[in-house]
């Protein structure tokens, strides 16, 4: 059976891991490579590194970064942050990434779905997602969060799908740093409503909250960053506590 | 051991080269007919959509020559979809291989199938030291139906081959060079055979 995926999140800025990491074992925590691996070794199934980088310079050296994280981590990466054009992701496929996961640039260019599943297959589209929801309503949100726009959230899930994303990640921002758990009734009524997978982002804060998220949020995948980097929920006892829930993992 | 994987513009081959890197062999991305019919080992990648991958190894001219290949052929994913007879996908006729064809999975799955399942029912010297139930990941939309070449299995809404082996073809849906330690054992099996 296929398995539910657990996702630790990296941010980048100008190649090094930015917030905290407080990592078991770690030389150098700023180094992604070297926490790449070790999130590769305890049983991590994907990883995601999310650029926050302002410069060009800082864009070339996550480039970089990305070269020597397909070079020595053997799980799947996704690279996203301010990926908006075709020759942003070929450089990014060529240095090794696996999918990259556009936001902001999709919503402007909706046609960008289209023009990057075409050219290099729905398999490495990522569309990510922030919404929050306001008066009973799932709204759209750009720029990490911080600009409002008047579009649906399941709206635009079907419309990107439609264009050719091969999954979506959706991070709400009522739950995202709350530590109170996932937006499980968003993300099952997007499980249902679409046919690609669906990353559940923002909430996490215990195992609890995982077994949630899969049993009642239907997701596909789960996504988090401090609880994993700070040690609070290691992840070889998270994936047996889900495997003793009944929820099919790879350990 | 000099390994060759056919480089023909389609996919992430940067993986599968580090993949052999770490196992310590480098391999020259090529689509020189002469570099790889030299070569002892020959590995057939592809990410994307199968008829514009079978139009560009036509081009090539490659479409021709890899059936002849002698020595042992690994197929990876797309590269094993289009060893196969036909697919689905674009309505591509196969190298026909592998004695089978590529559907798409029935939309009572999500599509694509992304993610880590097992493979089982193992049959092949391409599996040695691997454990039934291993886990691979995954990335595909379509599958190859079983036949009597099926040396792997794996369910998703059906049961279908999720690896294929033809005297010195093998072919792979999963990804090895992403799969962990248990992938890089399959890739260096591949390197003994």
């Amino acid at each position: 059976m296929l398995t539910k995926r657990i996702i630790p999140c990296l941010d980048i800025k100008d190649g090094r891991t930015v917030k905290g990491v407080n990592f078991v074992d770690l030389r150098d925590a700023g180094d992604p490579v070297e926490l790449a691996k070790q999130y590769a070794d305890i049983g991590a199934d994907e990883l995601v590194f999310l650029d926050i980088s302002a410069t060009l310079e800082g864009r070339a050296t996550t480039l970089d970064m990305v070269l020597h994280v397909a070079e020595q981590v053997n799980i799947p990466f996704t690279v996203g942050g301010g990926i908006s054009s075709i020759e942003d992701v070929d450089a990014l496929l060529k240095c090794g990434a696996d999918k990259v996961s556009i936001n902001s640039s999709a919503v402007k260019r909706p046609e960008l779905v289209n023009e990057l599943s075409d050219k290099f297959g729905s398999q490495c589209v990522v569309v990510a997602i922030d919404a929050k929801q306001v008066e009973g309503q799932w709204k759209v949100h750009l720029a990490g969060g911080s600009i409002p726009t008047e579009i649906d959230l399941f709206e635009w899930a079907k419309e990107v799908e439609t264009r050719g994303a091969g999954e979506i990640l959706f991070t709400s921002m009522n739950h995202d740093g709350t530590k109170n758990g996932f937006a499980n009734e968003a993300l099952a009524k997007l499980s249902e409503t679409l046919n690609i997978p669906i990353i559940a982002s923002g909430g996490a804060g215990n195992v609890q909250h995982f077994i949630d998220t899969f049993k009642k949020g239907k997701s596909d995948a789960a996504l988090a960053a401090s609880v994993f980097h700070f040690g609070e929920i290691p992840i070889p006892n998270l994936k047996k506590e889900l495997k003793a829930n009944n929820i099919e993992v790879r350990l | 051991m000099k390994l060759v994987i056919i480089n023909y513009g389609a996919g992430n081959i940067k993986s599968i080269q580090f993949a052999f890197k770490r196992l310590g062999i480098d391999a020259v991305l090529s689509n020189d007919p002469e570099e790889i019919l030299a070569a002892d080992k020959i590995i057939f990648p592809g990410v994307g959509e199968a008829s514009s991958a079978m139009a560009m190894l036509r081009s090539s001219g490659l479409d021709k020559l890899i059936p002849t290949l002698k020595q042992p052929v690994l197929g990876i994913c797309l590269g094993m979809q289009l060893l196969c007879e036909s697919t689905e996908e674009g309505n591509t006729e196969g190298l026909g291989i592998f004695r089978t064809k590529v559907k798409r999975f029935a939309n009572d799955v999500k599509v694509p199938q992304m993610g880590w399942n097992v493979i089982k029912d193992l049959k092949s010297g391409l599996f040695s030291g691997i454990k039934e139930n291993e886990y691979m990941y995954l990335v595909h939309s379509y599958y190859a139906e079983h036949c009597d070449e099926t040396i792997a299995k794996t369910d998703y809404g059906i049961n279908y081959a999720s690896a294929l082996q033809h005297n010195n073809f093998y072919g792979v849906q999963f990804h090895p060079e992403k799969s962990s330690l248990a992938g890089a054992r399959i890739l260096n099996n591949f390197l003994n055979l």
